[in-house]
């Protein structure tokens, strides 16, 4: 459990007597800076996170106090799975979200921090253009949304000559085009941040390795194959946790466009709609923000598990 | 392209420095791929300039010549209506009062965790770690609901909230970012700490530093560059927040900017043009990110990356 860099047996008996060297201050001091931290996090994210598991089971508007709280059992979950109109193009276009993410920004990015990781001439001109999305705020990419795709005022429509009365194209109000809109500005951020990680990852690998495999006959594809996609390892699970996070995460951009409806539902608009909208229902919100919650620790629990144990063996 | 990678390396590139006759002459496939990455950037770059070129021109002439075209006037009447009717300043205020607050105290918080975990040994670091670093990556919805519950039932002072909850205050947005934002900055800065040597703090614990002292005044300022990474970083997140502002403060007039805005559009934004003047004021701040504070963003990025 010794997270310090000491080996093993020599970590045992100074631990020890260090932890005799604590005085009571000294104690109080380490007590209060993990503490109150350690307990923001607690009290205000993992307390919500359990007691929306638990608000779950139960139907309450939230109004009059904990007295007005009736059990439900799994009815939430019965209702959501069989009648709630919005569940079923919710959860598909998260998981198109999710699917799109992968399909797309992913190998893209990879693409490209490998092309930009070659000594090339105004490599920092392209990696800046390329990143400047990612520091744009993801509602700011709702409302560039609205200024490319707009129908009548937008860049795409003006520039294909679609923007007139009698051949419009309704990119953000036809139901069935507008999530292609959004993932489009969606992945337009997205690839950049996975760029960057890879970029970061790519630093990391030894390029006297990739001129050896070159010097031995290897072809580019074959080098990438056999000597740097291993290498990536580490930072693979961390672009699969970030894409799927951010997948799960997905709400500005199509709360800045309609409020998430109309084509747009996602499980996260559908979460917000029922405990900010005029009937407020915190249990059936809950059961919704719960199947989001279980979606997302599958993916966080092992990520954060296996980084840690590996972190203590080194 | 196997050759391009032995060309690139630092002996040739030399010898190619010598000869300018040499350095012009571009392998066909390496031209290729600039004209590859020309275009992608250039795709890439296209709605920011769209916005920009937008918000330079009147509605008037937009709407006669279409958005599509050269003419007309250009001129910052749109940036001056955005920011005197919709009164931008209010919320530009708004933002700095949650933002840096929010800032300073997660990092303060965050680094005293990390000093905890990383530079002593106790049997519960671990188990802090991930509590920490997993309630970050948990998605803020899936919490929101008993949340909301929980700051409309806290009270707070009425000099600290209007509402005299923490719902609909300044105080809870901030609270709330410090929480959620903790999670990820104590996960970089252990990493960070733990290769700060021992040798360090162990030779000021013999001249009787207490932990405190060791902390304030040995490993904080070693941790200078990933403190400002993670400054750069973190500001832009709390800056770019959208959802805790629109759930947790009710009253639009006390909303950050990145949050007002959506407010905004329709009442007070008719156009595109203004749209676009108003979504370039906002993009101001993290722009300044993106042109000054690059590297750092970054390599905060790459911190809590490069060991995950």
């Amino acid at each position: 459990m010794a997270a310090t860099t000491l080996s093993q047996p020599a970590a045992r008996p100074r631990t020890r007597r260090r932890l005799k060297r604590y005085t009571k201050l000294d104690r109080a001091a380490l007590t209060l800076m993990g503490g109150v931290p350690l307990l923001l996090s607690l009290a205000f994210v993992w307390l919500p996170a359990l007691a929306t598991v638990a608000l779950s089971f139960f139907n309450w508007t939230g109004i009059g106090g904990f007295s007005d709280m009736k059990a439900a059992g799994l009815e939430n979950y019965r209702i959501i799975f069989t009648i709630y109109p919005e569940f079923p193009p919710a959860i598909e276009h998260n998981l198109l979200w999710l699917v799109v993410f992968f399909v797309i920004p992913a190998p893209f990015g990879l693409f490209l921090a490998h092309q930009l990781n070659k000594r090339l001439r105004g490599s920092r001109i392209y990696q800046s253009i390329l990143f400047l999305p990612v520091v744009l705020s993801l509602a700011l990419v709702g409302f560039m949304t609205e200024l490319v795709f707009s129908p009548t005022q937008g860049l795409v429509n003006n520039l294909t000559g679609h923007a007139g009365q009698n051949n419009l194209i309704d990119w953000l109000g036809d139901p069935s085009l507008n999530i292609w809109a959004v993932l489009i500005m969606a992945c337009w951020r997205q690839t950049g941040y996975v760029m960057i990680l890879f970029l970061a990852g790519l630093k990391s690998v030894d390029p006297s390795l990739q001129e050896a495999a070159s010097l031995d006959g290897a072809n580019e594809w074959q080098s990438f194959r056999h000597v740097v996609w291993p290498a990536l390892r580490p930072i693979n699970i961390v672009v699969v946790v970030v894409t799927v996070i951010e997948s799960l995460r997905a709400f500005d951009i199509v709360y800045i466009i309609n409020q998430g409806t109309n084509g747009l539902e996602l499980l996260s608009t559908l979460i917000t709609a029922n405990i900010i909208g005029e009937t407020s229902r915190i249990g059936f919100g809950s059961a919704l923000a719960t199947i989001l919650l279980v979606i997302s620790l599958v993916f966080v629990l092992p990520y954060v598990y296996t980084t840690f144990r590996k972190d203590t063996r080194s | 392209m196997t050759a391009a990678t032995v060309t690139g390396s630092p002996t040739t590139a030399d010898a190619a420095a010598s000869a300018p006759g040499r350095r012009r002459r571009l392998r066909p496939a390496r031209a290729f791929l600039h004209a590859f990455l020309i275009a992608t950037c250039v795709v890439w770059i296209a709605p920011v300039l769209y916005a920009l070129y937008t918000s330079l021109r009147p509605y008037a002439d937009t709407a006669k010549d279409g958005y599509v075209s050269v003419g007309g006037h250009y001129n910052l009447g749109n940036f001056a209506n955005a920011w005197n009717e919709a009164d931008l300043p209010l919320y530009f205020k708004n933002s700095a009062i949650i933002t840096i607050p929010a800032l300073l105290i997660t990092l303060w918080l965050a680094s005293m965790a990390a000093f905890v975990v990383a530079r002593h040994s106790f049997k519960f670091n671990l188990l802090m770690l991930m509590i920490f670093t997993a309630g970050n990556l948990l998605p803020q919805q899936a919490i929101i609901t008993p949340l909301y519950k929980l700051y409309i039932t806290i009270p707070l002072p009425s000099w600290l909230s209007d509402s005299g909850h923490l719902d609909d205050s300044f105080f809870g947005l901030i609270l709330i970012h410090v929480a959620f934002q903790t999670g990820f900055c104590v996960f970089v800065l252990s990493n960070f700490m733990r290769t700060v040597p021992t040798e360090i703090t162990e030779a000021a614990r013999v001249d009787g530093a207490s932990e405190w002292r060791q902390y304030w005044q040995v490993v904080l300022p070693l941790c200078r560059p990933a403190l400002a990474a993670l400054a750069t970083l973190e500001f832009t997140w709390i800056y770019n927040d959208f959802f805790w502002a629109t759930v947790l403060m009710q009253t639009g007039s006390n909303r950050p900017i990145t949050a007002a805005l959506n407010n905004l559009t329709g009442q007070f934004f008719t156009d595109n043009n203004l749209i676009a003047a108003a979504s370039m004021i906002v993009a101001i701040p993290t722009l300044v990110v993106f042109f000054a504070l690059q590297k750092q963003f970054v390599s905060g990025l790459t911190l809590g990356a490069n060991k995950g």
